[in-house]
């Protein structure tokens, strides 16, 4: 039983959980995820740190609710308590001194950029984040960002904050504007796909986070399978992160449509 | 004479014995029959995923299968047992009606008997070596049977004996995974005084038995009977918890934990590589069998789903396969098949298995590989390209190797396939233990007598050192790590 010390709504369908987990909070770095249960016949989902406090011994979850398991998470309050949460899983983000980091950010894959951009910047990178979402109220951290990034690009479906765009309009900008040396861009798989096609086409070396199905999140049962360079890899113990150059994202959408009908049912039922 | 050897001999010696003997000529124990294990209906019992298939022996038909015994002076079938259980006695002891005494003779020797009994191989170990199936060609005497009935009744009758413990001696080991060589290797630390804690990545205890083993084979209550009374003695367990990543060795040395089992498994299943094996329908078996056993996705009020097929196809032949295709056949399937690229007498599974498979309505195409899965529009797997074997020259394994009949190609329709063709070790523990040896297979190499891995306060059996094998193994090899670990202790704290 993992306590939830604090609750937030970073916006109409996205909260912030700080959680007990003092294990996790010490050895996890950033790019680990966990995977936790709401309930005794909960799913596992994986969620990844989005910071962590060693001395209160807690760490920070940003999820959005997708579908039934998530809208369970977002309906537990202060106070209560997760059934049960392990990690830190997956390997950890490469962090070093690369020179100019563009981060690229999209919806509720923000959340696990976060942990990335701040160890970039305290590595002494000069990062230049770009915040994409479909509209103001879904942008999530600005603020943070702000503190950890150089410059920070806001780009909505509608303009209703920052500009008008998508992300890799925002991206190709800095890319054409100032030399970069590595990209790292989280969010939906199709977003994902777009970043990597157009960093490939300027060469920017890309780092992507993958969020695939996953089961145990210990390399068990092969759930979370990806083809990389031809390979096939497990996400939760050869990844998250992988060379987004490499990666099979038809293959990997297609992948993550495996439960859709299953979850389609899920969410009309509960 | 070796030491045991003697011990089986003055056991047998013992006055009720010899009188157990002559009371019956072995003449009359020779004509009485094999026991039948009672089992469920196959249209009835493929209708529950949780319906256990054997029913147990009575009470009644255990004591005349007891009496088939003969009481060898040279009981052979102990030989065939990995972890030597005194056989012929704990067998007497139910043709007495002393049942609870039985029970009391298997756990000298077993942690689990209640589990062995039901899982074990039985006719490749203990059964085969017996005097009837050895010397008379005859069928063995029901080892396995009885040894569940023994456990079952002590279970059942609410008297488990709680094994005494020494004193607690303030040193603190741990064990790494939950499955049956971590759970014998606790329960006799536990016993000889240490403080004894175990570490399990998933959210149930129990590793393979509770998210592979289904339960019409091996009810979860079972287990969690055992677990209840590994609790009792004292042993601590920590649930999600992955050694290596939620905490290092060095952060557990510094816990104070002075020694460590490894028992965490061959947890990653194997693919074979061919095109289509990413498409949505196909997965592993792990995969399938945990969905459904870890983590209830067959039942209505569980927030997991699986993947239900119509035309259900498993590759591979062994006891995970089998455990797959009968799953298949409970969660509703039409047709359920077996794909395995040698022959029927190949398999590597227990023949109790195949014949309740076949019983159960499973088909078996042998002597066919998979090379290819095609997709239907959506993506989802909707035919499986099989090539033909034919059976070669013996292998290395003594097993005729299977060979492609060149040409010979056949497609049928699949709506899901499940990959069973083996696991290989966890990498897990090796990745973050600079300086572990390690075969070139990725198992933890140990001296076969100690258990003892290269760096030496670590010890590790069962899977992760074997590559896959069985439950009886698995737990020999954590009873025999425990006693070496103690040597080592106790030498270390008289320094
Ligand atoms: C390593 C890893 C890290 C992750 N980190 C986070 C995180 O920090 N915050 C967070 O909110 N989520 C994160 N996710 C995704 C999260 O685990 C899933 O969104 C969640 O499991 C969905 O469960 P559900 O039952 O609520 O939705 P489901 O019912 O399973 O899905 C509902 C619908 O949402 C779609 N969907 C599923 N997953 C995603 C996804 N990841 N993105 C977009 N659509 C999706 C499905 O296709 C489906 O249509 C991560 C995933 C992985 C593998
Ligand atoms: C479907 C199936 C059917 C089988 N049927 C039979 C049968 O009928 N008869 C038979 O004798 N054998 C059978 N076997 C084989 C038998 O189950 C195994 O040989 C046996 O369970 C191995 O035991 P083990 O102690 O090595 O660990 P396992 O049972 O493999 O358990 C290992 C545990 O360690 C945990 N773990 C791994 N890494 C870590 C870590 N870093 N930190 C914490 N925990 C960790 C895992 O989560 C797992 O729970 C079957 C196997 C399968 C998969
Ligand atoms: S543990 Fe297995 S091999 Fe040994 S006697 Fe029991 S059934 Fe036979
Ligand atoms: S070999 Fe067979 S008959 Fe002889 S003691 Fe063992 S079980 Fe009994
Ligand atoms: S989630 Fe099971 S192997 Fe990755």
């Amino acid at each position: 039983m993992n306590k939830i010390v604090e609750k937030f709504k970073l916006s109409e369908n996205v909260c912030k959980f700080v959680v007990e987990a003092p294990m996790i909070a010490k050895s996890r770095k950033p790019g680990n995820f966990v995977i936790l249960r709401v309930g005794e016949k909960g799913e596992r989902i994986p969620l990844t740190i989005v910071d962590s406090d060693i001395a209160k011994g807690t760490i920070t979850l940003i999820v959005q609710n997708v579908g039934a398991s998530s809208r369970k998470l977002c309906q537990l309050e202060a106070g209560e308590s997760l059934t049960d949460m392990v990690g830190p899983l997956g390997k950890a983000t490469h962090i070093y001194k690369a020179g100019t980091i563009l981060a690229l950010g999209g919806g509720v894959g923000v959340a696990p950029l976060f942990p990335i951009v701040k160890a970039f910047k305290e590595a002494g990178n000069r990062v230049i984040t770009v915040l994409a979402a479909r509209s103001k109220d879904l942008v999530i951290l600005e603020n943070e960002m702000r503190e950890w990034s150089d410059e920070v690009i806001v780009m909505t479906d509608d303009g209703s904050s920052g500009r008008k765009g998508l992300v890799t309009e925002g991206a190709e900008e800095v890319i054409k504007r100032e030399k970069v040396d590595e990209c790292v861009a989280i969010g939906p798989a199709i977003m994902m796909k777009f970043c990597a096609l157009l960093t490939k086409k300027y060469n920017v070396p890309t780092q992507v986070s993958l969020n695939t199905i996953m089961v145990d999140g210990t390399g068990m049962c092969g759930a979370c399978r990806v083809t990389v360079n031809g390979e096939t890899k497990f996400t939760c113990i050869d990844g998250p992160e992988f060379n987004a150059h490499q990666i099979d994202f038809d293959e990997l959408l297609q992948r993550m449509r495996a439960y859709k009908n299953e979850e389609d049912q899920a969410r009309n039922n509960k | 004479m070796t030491e045991y050897t003697e011990m089986l001999n003055r056991e047998r010696n013992a006055e009720w014995r010899v009188a157990l003997r002559n009371s019956v000529p072995n003449k009359e124990r020779i004509a009485i029959e094999r026991v039948k294990m009672t089992e469920v209906e196959p249209h009835e019992r493929i209708k529950s995923q949780t319906c256990e298939v054997n029913c147990g022996l009575t009470a009644e038909q255990a004591q005349r299968e007891a009496s088939r015994c003969m009481d060898c002076v040279t009981p052979t079938c102990v030989e065939g047992c990995p972890v030597s259980i005194n056989i012929p006695k704990f067998v007497k002891q139910i043709e007495v009606g002393k049942f609870l005494d039985a029970a009391a003779t298997l756990k000298e020797f077993s942690a689990l008997p209640a589990v062995c009994g039901r899982v074990c191989p039985q006719e490749k170990q203990c059964e085969i070596k017996c005097f009837y199936s050895q010397k008379m060609k005859k069928e063995p005497v029901a080892i396995g049977y009885l040894e569940r009935f023994a456990a079952d009744y002590e279970r059942l009758s609410g008297k488990i004996q709680i094994p005494k413990v020494e004193a607690r001696n303030g040193i603190k080991v741990a064990a790494i995974g939950s499955g049956p060589s971590a759970l014998s290797f606790a329960g006799d630390m536990i016993k000889f005084g240490y403080e004894v804690t175990v570490f399990e990545a998933l959210h149930e205890i129990g590793g393979v038995l509770k998210y592979g083993i289904p339960e019409f084979r091996l009810p979860n209550s079972v287990v969690d009977v055992e677990l209840e009374n590994l609790k009792e003695m004292g042993v601590n367990f920590e649930k999600n918890f992955v050694v290596g990543r939620t905490a290092s060795f060095d952060d557990l040395k510094e816990l104070g934990y002075q020694a460590f089992f490894v028992g965490s498994g061959a947890g990653l299943p194997n693919f074979m590589n061919i095109p289509g094996e990413n498409l949505n329908g196909v997965m592993s078996s792990n995969e399938y069998l945990t969905r459904v056993n870890l983590m209830y996705a067959n039942q209505s009020d569980s927030d997991t789903p699986v993947m239900l097929g119509k035309r259900v196809a498993v590759i591979g032949g062994g006891n995970t396969a089998m455990d797959a295709v009968r799953t298949s056949k409970r969660l509703g399937a039409e047709r359920s098949i077996i794909i395995y690229r040698r022959s029927l007498d190949e398999m590597p599974a227990r023949l109790e298995e195949i014949k309740h498979a076949q019983e159960e309505g499973i088909e078996f195409m042998n002597l066919a590989n998979p090379v290819e899965y095609l997709a239907d529009a959506g993506g989802r797997v909707a035919k499986v390209r099989l090539q033909r074997m034919e059976l070669g020259e013996p292998d290395a394994s003594g097993r005729r190797r299977p060979v492609a009949i060149e040409g010979d190609i056949v497609e049928i329709e699949v709506d899901l396939v499940i990959v069973a063709i083996g696991v290989s070790p966890n990498p897990l523990i090796p990745a973050c233990l600079a300086g572990l040896k390690m075969s070139r297979y990725g198992t933890i190499e140990v001296n076969e007598e100690t258990m003892q891995s290269s760096i030496p306060e670590i010890f590790a059996g069962g899977d992760i050192v074997r590559g896959g094998a069985t439950v009886i193994l698995a737990m020999g090899d954590g009873r025999r790590a425990a006693a070496s670990m103690h040597r080592y202790l106790q030498e270390k704290h008289k320094k």
